[in-house]
């Protein structure tokens, strides 16, 4: 029974990296008209920056979780300003190869100055330590990312649906034209969104630091899963991005347990399953 | 550049300028491409090994472009057909003892019957949503010939026997097999052009430039667009096939996901939705491999590099380039 929670709060854990990185996918997606395969190259920026501001400026992790995600957001600012602002009115699957390329680039350097291995990033010191609840040993660290990812999900989530800036911003999603005759900067609210889903992604990477080690592809192999979990979800609803996410982490954790062979592929079973019953996804608008 | 039609969502990509040359100049060009290709191994200056690795990629960009250039569907998961082609061809060449002819045939076969499952699926989306699902299942066909033991993991399925075709040709003699890979590629380019160019192919584009109209003159655009699928998982098959027979290995390089983003580089660089583009961006390309083979990661780098500049300064391709300004030339002089 051990092994089974222990599972499960992995897969709750890789449910929060799944949910976060997804939520940035499908606002970029619903501002740019981009799915932004530089997803995973971000994420793991995110989590390298941790570990330049430990090793370089002595600024440990809580630091990390406020300026990492800051840099990261401050670069994809300039890539959406430099490159993808150059591919509005262009088809779709361009800013996907542009993307792609991207991705190549920076993990190809990244690789080139520190291997393929990991570098250890430490737990900060007051997250040490376990809970003991009885049926189980739950390590302080963990339950940290579980829940404050889940306060992210939900607070985004809030701003957008709920909030006057939300509502600009869903406003522009649906007729960019039209929001913007009202006098709102449309391009400069395009930029920061795309800021803020890639700010996202490095907010992942910091917390995924100290749980996985910080490796040059840590992202690659990984955002194809989350390509899979939109693919699942549908990129129509905010909320069905971190919903799925979650219960795609658990599933996989569930699978670790009782049949680990499979565990590789179950979210790609269920993205094939979910195509044949409702292809639109499971919050998915009609496209 | 078709201009107006794109709006529409999951569209094609906008095709280079109305895609080809004149039928002429386009028979003279095929006919250069054949007579080079058989004189530059006589000629001593290229080893005959890159070259046919090179004709293997050519085979895989033109299936892959027949998918994206016609119908306008961009397959991220192309990979998982050359892999399959391979491994299969390899091991029924090596553990069931298939001369070459049929353990290409099954290799070509298994491609095209993994297709069709993944077609099946993956139409049911467009644009967007279709990358990103063939790309996952191609991930999940990489899964599982990682564990999968007959194509024993991260080794490989190494030393394939080449064998003799037909009985007849031992293809062990590079000269012959060069030959023999040559004339693959020819009759494999020669009915890609014939596919584009036919009645069927009429229909292909006219579900790229606008699929809801073409559903209301009453065409079933699902069904032409799984058979472009097949169709095009097939011919990547068949060049993985030939290409595990050429390198005598197939491993887990031929299924990963990097393989199938260069595809997608070699026909943008050559030049989406023409004929001789996916030829010569492929020759590009693997030259570009082969001479910075030694610079290790950095291959990547430049690759991500031509993948930007490509598409934000160059997205006609060489090819591409090459007919837009035949036809400048030709409004001018009118």
């Amino acid at each position: 029974m051990q092994a089974l929670y222990g599972q499960l709060v992995v897969g709750l854990i890789n449910g929060s990296f799944y949910a976060l990185l997804s939520l940035g996918l499908a606002v970029i997606f619903g501002m740019l008209n981009i799915i932004n395969f530089a997803h995973g190259a971000f994420y793991m920026m995110g989590a390298f920056a941790a570990y330049f501001l430990l090793n370089w400026a002595g600024l440990g992790y809580w630091w990390a979780l406020l300026l990492a995600p800051l840099m990261v957001g401050a670069v994809g600012v300039l890539v959406e300003r430099t490159m993808l602002q150059w591919l509005t009115g262009l088809d779709h699957l361009y800013g996907l190869l542009l993307t792609f390329g991207l991705a190549l680039v920076i993990q190809g350097v990244f690789q080139n100055e520190f291997g393929s291995s990991g570098l250890p990033y430490a737990i900060p010191a007051e997250l040490r330590g376990a809970q003991n609840l009885g049926f189980m040993f739950l390590p302080n660290y963990r339950a940290w990312v579980i829940v404050f990812s889940l306060v992210v999900c939900l607070a985004t989530w809030f701003v957008i649906e709920r909030t006057k800036l939300g509502a600009y911003l869903r406003a522009a999603t649906e007729r960019p034209e039209l929001v913007r005759a009202f006098g709102i900067d449309v391009p400069r609210m395009i930029t920061l969104t795309y800021g803020f889903g890639v700010a996202l992604a490095a907010l992942a990477g910091v917390l995924a630091a100290p749980i996985n080690q910080v490796r040059p592809l840590m992202g690659a192999d990984f955002i194809i899963v989350v390509f899979a979990v939109v693919v699942i979800g549908g990129m129509g609803s905010i909320m069905g991005s971190i919903v799925t996410g979650f219960a795609l982490g658990l599933i996989e954790g569930l699978t670790k347990y009782f049949y680990p062979e499979a565990s590789s592929t179950v979210v790609f079973v269920i993205m094939a399953i979910v195509l044949l019953v409702k292809p639109n996804g499971l919050f998915g608008r009609t496209a | 550049m078709t201009s107006a039609t794109h709006a529409a969502p999951g569209s094609a990509p906008p095709a280079a300028a109305s895609g080809r040359l004149g039928a002429r100049a386009e028979i003279l060009a095929f006919l250069v491409m054949a007579g080079l290709l058989a004189a530059l191994p006589l000629t001593g200056l290229i080893y005959p090994y890159f070259l046919m690795q090179a004709l293997c990629f050519a085979i895989f960009a033109c299936a892959f472009n027949l998918l994206i250039g016609y119908v306008g569907l961009l397959s991220f998961g192309h990979a998982m057909f050359l892999g399959t082609g391979g491994y299969i061809a390899a091991h029924s060449a090596k553990v069931w003892g298939f001369p070459p002819e049929l353990a290409i045939l099954a290799g070509l076969l298994a491609a095209g019957a993994i297709g069709t499952l993944v077609g099946l699926l993956a139409i049911r989306r467009q644009g967007i949503y279709f990358a990103m699902t063939t790309l996952a299942l191609s991930q999940m066909v990489y899964f599982v010939y990682l564990q999968a033991p007959f194509t024993h993991g991260e080794d490989g399925i190494q030393s394939v026997p080449q064998g003799r075709l037909f009985g007849l040709f031992d293809l062990s003699q590079q000269q012959t097999f060069y030959y023999v890979v040559l004339a693959v590629f020819l009759i494999a380019f020669l009915l890609i052009r014939r596919i584009v160019n036919s009645p069927f192919g009429d229909i292909l584009k006219a579900i790229r430039e606008n699929e809801p109209r073409a559903i209301s003159l009453g065409y079933r655009t699902e069904r032409y667009k799984l058979m472009a699928f097949v169709l095009s998982a097939t011919l990547a098959g068949l060049a993985g096939s030939v290409k595990a027979l050429v390198a005598q290995n197939a491993s887990l390089t031929d299924v990963h996901w990097t393989m199938s983003g260069e595809v997608v580089l070699m026909c943008l660089v050559g030049g989406l939705g023409t004929i001789f583009g996916p030829v010569i961006g492929a020759v590009v390309i693997i030259a570009m491999q082969q001479y910075l083979a030694g610079f290790g990661q950095w291959v990547l780098v430049i690759q991500g590099v031509i993948f930007i500049a490509c598409v934000l300064a160059f997205r006609r391709g060489i090819v591409g380039e090459i007919i837009a300004f035949a036809q400048w030339r030709g409004a001018e002089k009118r």
